[in-house]
Order: structure tokens, then sequence, then C-alpha cells
């Protein structure tokens, strides 16, 4: 039942996936295409026109979007328009295979033991089985953390996301005490992290959604549902690392999530999957949702090691 | 003061002589004119501890926090914010203290208000610098002006800790104008510079009836102001946790439960102060046994009501165990802190609201041993609050490095804690090695009771 509203909801999500390069960008050129008395900027963007025809133009002609990558500090605070960033996901698929850990720690310019989603091994009585969790930040929808933030650092999107302001915060680690989930990292300066970031520092191959591309020394860091990604038309990093398929991204007013390979109707999988959120009772209204550890792919296997306990 | 005239007449002084006015200043301003080789190598001391905690900082901002301190993901805050609660605790010193026993015409309570004032004004500026050097970007300070936003406690926090700061400087400052006078003309073997600053300092004070009016008003309009600001400083530190989800803060007894046990604290601190300054500046003329009689009931009154908050903030969710807060309770009772729990109950309750009960343990020597005790404990006390709440999160830790599943506070964090507790005390002996730190004409005015002759003695 799943599979049958796969393919058309999937297109939807690819169009939703590629409103910053295409669809955006198109509706931002019309007006402005026929007036040259902008300054060129030598960049050719690929925009639709309104008659559905792909034309190359220079970026300057485009009002600042997703593509391009010089978005003003207020435009990164306002968030995707017209979208609801959500997710789901599927504690029967995971195995605790660390895949989505090491996706994100490289997509963000990050290193262990700084985790920006963790997997942790939970049990919720004797008599059950433990099952893996993987946490993050849930961009919660009545985020205590953004509250506590003296700087309006830590700010609430338009789009759902939860996001930093790097060059804002001021270090106070309120956010950090406030999150029940301890989604948050402190970047304490540590020695490695330093070096990486000083030779890293003209990448802008990946940048994060935030005018730095590196979460500052003395800052506050966390997952930010990869925002730079999904403004790109792409899965966030864990999304598509994840081999087996456990993390569900989509968006909620289209009401549609991915795994990247199956599409699903977000309410119904919900409905149908007696989906929960965590520490519903602290009414933070995270935006992620868990499907119960039920009819699991594998059964569970208990960690030989622990993997992230390098300072 | 209007309160003046409701004194029955049999708690009044006799009118005393100019010579014994002149004896008592001289008492008075005597630590100010010379300074004895043990107060010398105490200041040197504070100074060096003070100066050590400077360096350890630029060590923590240039090497990197993660190699100078033992801060970690989930012990964030550490014992820079523990500390900052303590020394918010001391800084009510002069609320509870000198204001409500002023305002309640406890006439014994003259010889110690000033020091109470200096207590609290000390340790509000160092608690205020302990904030500064927990943040992580302290270059960035000025984004609370241009930023700041009213609905986080962090800036409510901010804006009561200025206001009370700014209050404190002001109820010492005029209160000390009348003695300033006296200082500069009484006081001749010193450098000039020094006589020069009490010439600026004293506003040109003469001592008219009309100054006295203005001034004694001013003081309590002010002192009037610092009961509630005082209050609000305590409970708005307690609020910065209670107002998080985490469940070990969670709790609405907080602000209460903060503001006894800063009572408390002040009083042991001000026991400790006067024991102190009784001895090295041999005072035992006007910090009498009776202070200490009083200060030790006083803490009975105080530990029976912190002890009574602490039943509600820990026995209550006990009785319960609730899953939220099991983790941290049960750590506390029987689990890895219980021991220093236990022993931070006992001598930070137990102690202070027992001992002192007997006369014989009022005593300035037993009694100073006691608040000594509590001092501690009281320290520890918030250690107890602030890093087993944050090491006990609701989702467990795993799969972290040793290091940030313990916090063991660094070196240089002990350094710099153990220099802003050196400011505290430095700020306090070089105001007494400046100012007198017993009013002189407060305790005259005491002795007088009443009669406007206060007003010639120059
Ligand atoms: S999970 Fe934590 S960091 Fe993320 S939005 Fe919620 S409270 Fe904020
Ligand atoms: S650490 Fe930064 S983001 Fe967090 S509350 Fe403080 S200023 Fe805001």
């Amino acid at each position: 039942m799943e599979k049958e509203d796969n393919k058309s909801s999937r297109r939807n999500f690819l169009k939703l996936g590629a409103l910053g390069s295409v669809a955006l960008a198109g509706t931002a050129v019309v007006s402005t295409i026929s007036c040259d008395d902008k300054e060129k900027t030598g960049k050719k963007v690929k925009v639709l026109t309104a008659d559905g025809k792909l034309i190359e133009v220079d970026s300057s002609h485009v009002d600042h979007h997703a593509s391009n990558d010089n978005f003003s500090k207020e435009e990164i605070r306002q968030g995707v328009e017209g979208k609801k960033f959500i997710r789901v996901i599927d504690l029967a698929k995971c195995a605790n295979e660390r895949k989505c850990i090491e996706g994100c720690q490289k997509a963000h310019n990050i290193l262990a033991p700084i985790e920006y989603i963790k997997v942790k091994k939970m049990q919720d009585s004797e008599l059950t089985s433990p099952y893996w969790f993987p946490t993050m930040c849930y961009h919660c929808d009545n985020p205590p953390c953004t509250k506590v933030c003296p700087v309006d650092a830590t700010y609430k999107r338009s789009d759902g996301i939860v996001a930093m302001d790097y060059d804002r915060c001021i270090g106070c680690k309120f956010c950090m005490a406030a999150c029940p989930y301890s989604a948050r990292t402190f970047n304490f300066g540590r020695p490695e992290q330093l070096k990486f970031t000083e030779e890293h520092k003209n990448d802008t191959s990946d940048p994060n959604h935030c005018t730095t591309p590196f979460a500052q020394e003395g800052t506050v860091a966390k997952c930010d549902f990869c925002t730079d990604r999904s403004s790109k038309g792409l899965l966030p990093a864990c999304v598509v690392e994840c081999p087996n398929g456990a993390i569900l991204h989509g968006d909620e007013l289209e009401d549609v999530v991915t795994n990247g390979e199956d599409t699903f109707r977000l309410k119904k999988l919900l409905q149908d999957r007696g989906a929960y959120r965590e520490f519903e009772e602290l009414g933070t209204k995270p935006r992620v949702y868990y499907l119960p550890p039920v009819a699991r792919n594998f059964p569970f296997e208990d960690a030989t090691e622990a993997h992230n306990t390098k300072e | 003061m209007s309160e003046e005239k409701n004194i029955p007449e049999s708690t009044k002084y006799e009118t005393f002589t100019q010579e014994e006015y002149m004896i008592m200043k001289d008492d008075l301003l005597r630590p100010i004119e010379k300074i004895g080789k043990a107060g010398k190598i105490w200041i040197a001391f504070l100074t060096a501890v003070f100066l050590a905690g400077v360096v350890a900082y630029y060590l923590q901002e240039s090497r990197g926090k993660y190699v100078t301190t033992g801060l970690r993901d989930y012990t964030m805050w550490g014992i820079y914010i523990s500390n900052f609660l303590f020394l918010v605790a001391l800084s009510l010193s002069s609320v509870f203290m000198s204001a409500i026993l002023k305002l309640t015409n406890f006439e014994w309570y003259r010889p110690l208000s000033r020091i109470a004032d200096v207590i609290s004004l000390s340790s509000i500026t160092m608690a205020g610098i302990c904030i500064m050097i927990s943040m992580g970007r302290p270059d960035r300070l000025h984004h609370l002006f241009i930023y700041g936003r009213i609905q986080s406690p962090i800036v409510w926090d901010i804006i009561v800790v200025a206001t009370y700061f700014v209050t404190c400087v002001l109820v010492l400052f005029i209160a000390l104008i009348p003695s300033l006078s006296t200082c500069k003309n009484h006081l001749k073997n010193l450098p000039k510079w020094q006589l020069k600053m009490y010439d600026i300092l004293s506003f040109g004070w003469h001592g008219t009836a009309e100054q006295w009016k203005i001034l004694k008003k001013t003081v309590l309009i002010l002192t009037v102001l610092l009961i509630p600001l005082g209050i609000a400083l305590r409970t708005v530190s307690a609020w910065l946790f209670s107002t998080t989800l985490r469940p070990e803060w969670d709790s609405t007894n907080f602000g209460a439960y903060f503001v006894s046990g800063s009572a408390l604290l002040t009083v042991a601190v001000m026991i400790i102060a006067i024991s102190s300054f009784r001895k090295l500046y041999h005072l035992e003329k006007y910090l009498t046994e009776m202070h200490f009689d009083k200060l030790g009931q006083a803490m009975v009154l105080m530990g029976l009501i912190y002890a009574y908050f602490n039943i509600n903030e820990y026995l209550v969710p006990a009785y319960k165990m609730s899953g939220l807060h099991a983790n941290h309770l049960l750590d506390l009772f029987v689990g890895n802190n219980a021991f220093f729990y236990w022993s931070v109950v006992f001598f930070g309750i137990l102690v202070p609201s027992v001992l002192p009960m007997f006369k014989k343990m009022r005593k300035p020597l037993p009694l100073t041993i006691i608040a000594l005790a509590v001092l501690i404990a009281g320290w520890f006390k918030f250690y107890l609050i602030v890093i087993p709440g944050l090491s006990h999160p609701l989702l467990p830790i795993q799969d972290v490095p040793a290091s940030w599943k313990h916090y063991t506070p660094s070196l240089i964090e002990m350094t710099i804690v153990a220099a802003t507790i050196a400011g505290t005390m430095l700020i306090t002996t070089l105001f007494s090695r400046f100012f007198p730190i017993i009013s002189v004409w407060e305790v005259a005015e005491g002795k007088l009771e009443g009669k406007e002759e206060i007003i010639n003695y120059k």
C-alpha cells in the first residue's frame, strides 16, 4: 500500500527539492529579466521561464535565493518559503551502522567525537527488547532553546528549522542547558578542530546554511537538517547515507517523506505505524517522529565496542 | 529617621561626651593609618591568587577550552556557574541583613551594616565577572546590547545584576560620605593623594542639618529598594535554572529555596567577616559578643527555613520517584554523589540549624567555625545543583569519550574560581584599608538615639 502512491509523491518531493535552483529562481527572474541596469556578476544561473523554457542568465538578474550562495543574513533567518521540513525515523530499520553520523560529520566539517546525530541504545523496560535510537536536533515547534537565547542566535525559521547564527552566538551555552534532548554541541576549540577549520576555511564546496561554513570556536552548533542541501534539492546527508533507509525526510505541507528510495504519504505513515515523538509531555513539539521498533528488519545486536571514545 | 520617635525610652543609650566620640572615632579610623605586617602579607597573598586567576583566564582563552577546562558538551557550565550562584548568594548580605535589620530598628546592627554592604558589592562584582568567564565568546559581549531579547532569563539576570550593582554602590557610597569627611578632618599621616581623595569624595559635606536629612532619606529609600531587588536577583538566578525542562531544576520551589539558602550563607559570611575584622583591627568594643549571639540566633532561624525548603525540594520528588527525577535523586541519595550530598546536608543545614541553639556555640570562636563549615558546604551545594543536574540529561549519555561523562574541574578552572573568591576578599580588605569599615556616624548615632548632637561632631 505504501508502494502505490510512491511514484507520484516522489515526483512531488523532487519538485519540492528543486525549489532552489530552478523553480523559485524562475519566478524571481520573470520581472527582472528585461531590465538590464544591474551590474553583471559574470556568474550564470539556469532559470525556468514562465512558458517552461530553461534559459541561462547572469546571476545579477535573479533575486537572491537558495541557488545563489550569497544569501543575506535576513534571508537565511527567514527560511525557505512554502516549506515545513519534517522527519520520520523508522526504529525498526536502524541497526546502528553509524553511516548517518559519518555522513553528517563530513557534510558539516565536523570531527569526532562531536556528533550532531547520535545513535543511542534504548530499552523501555526490562521486559522489552532494546533498540537503536537515532537522536538529533528535533527542530521543535515550541523550542526551549530559542526561548532562552539572549541574543536570538538560535531561532525558528518559517520552514520549521531551528537554525544557528554562529556569528551572533555569545557562547553562554544556556540553550544547551535548555534543550531536553542534549542535541546541542559546543565548539570548545579542540586543537584538531581548530586545525581542520584553519585548513578548510576557504572551502566553499559544501557550506552550511549559515554564512560561515564552520561552527566557530566558542559557539554552539547542532543538526541543521542540512538546509544547504535541501535548498539545492538534495536530501540531508544522514538520510542519503543510511544504508537501511531508516531516516525519512520531507515536507509537512506537501504531506510527503522519503528516504531517497521509498516515498510515503506522511500522515498515513504516521497514523498507520503508531508514530510518536520523544518526551511529548515536555511540550516541545518536536518535528521528528519515531515509528516504534516493531517487526524489525534484523534482530538487535549489541555493539561489541563503543565507537566514539577517542578524546 | 522617622522611626526614631517610636523607640521606647528604655532602649536609648546615654548621651556620650565629645571625648568618647573622639576615642570611638580613633578606634574606627586606626586601621586606615597603619597597616601591620600581617595585613600586608594578607593583601599580597590575595593579590597573588587573583593574578594567578588572570593568568589562568588568559591561558583558557588562548589555548582553547577543550584543553584547559574540564567542560564538555554535557557538563558545559561547570564550576564557573556554581561559583556565580555562590557569589550572588553572598551579595545578598546587604539586603537581608542590613536592610531588613535597619528598617526594623535592630540597633545592634549599626556597626555591621557597612561590612555587609562591602561584601555585597565585592561579591556581585565578582559574580558578574564569573558570567563573562564562562562565556564562549566574551568578545561578543556587546551583542547583548545589540540583539538582547527580554524573553531570555539571561537578559533578566544581567539587568538585575547591573541594577543591583549600581544600587549597592550608591547605598555604600552615600552612607560613606560623613565618614569620608571624618577621615579628611582627622587622618593626618597619610599620602597626599589619599587625603585629596577623601576631600573630593566627601562632596563638600559639612554635616548641616539639611544635609543629614537628605542623606538619611536617600539611604532609607535605597535600603527599601534593595530588599525587593535582592530577592529579585536571587530569584532570577534560580529561574535561570527552573525555567528549563531539566527534571532536576524544573521546580517551582527553586526561587524560594535559593533565597532561603542565600539568607543562611549571608549570616555565615557576616559571622566570618566580623570575627576577622574584630580580631585584626581590634574592634572588640564595637563588634561584641552580643553580635555573635544575635547572628547565631539568626543562623538557627535561617537554617530552619532553609531546611524546610530543602525538604520541599528533595523529599517531595523523592517520594514520587517519577521516572525523570529518579536518575538524579538516586545519584544524590545513594549513588556516586551520595557522600558528598549528605555531608553538604549535614554541614550546610543540620549544623547551622541545631548547634547555635546552644548559647555556648554562639561565642565568637565556635560560631566562626560553624559559619566556615556552612559557607564551604554552601559552595558545594551549588556544585551539587549545577553539576549532577547537567550530567543526568533526559536521554542517556552514550558513546562519548570518558571525559564527557564525568566532569572534573581542571586546575585552570579551580584557579579562576579561587581568584574570584580572593577577589571578593581583596576588594573587602582594600576597602577596609582606605575607609572605616565600621560606620562611625551610624554607631555614634546609635548611641545617641535620636539626639541631634551627632551633626556637631566632626
Ligand atoms: S531538539 Fe533541542 S536544540 Fe533542537 S529545537 Fe528542540 S530544544 Fe532546540
Ligand atoms: S550559546 Fe549561543 S545560541 Fe545558545 S543561547 Fe547562548 S547565545 Fe544563544
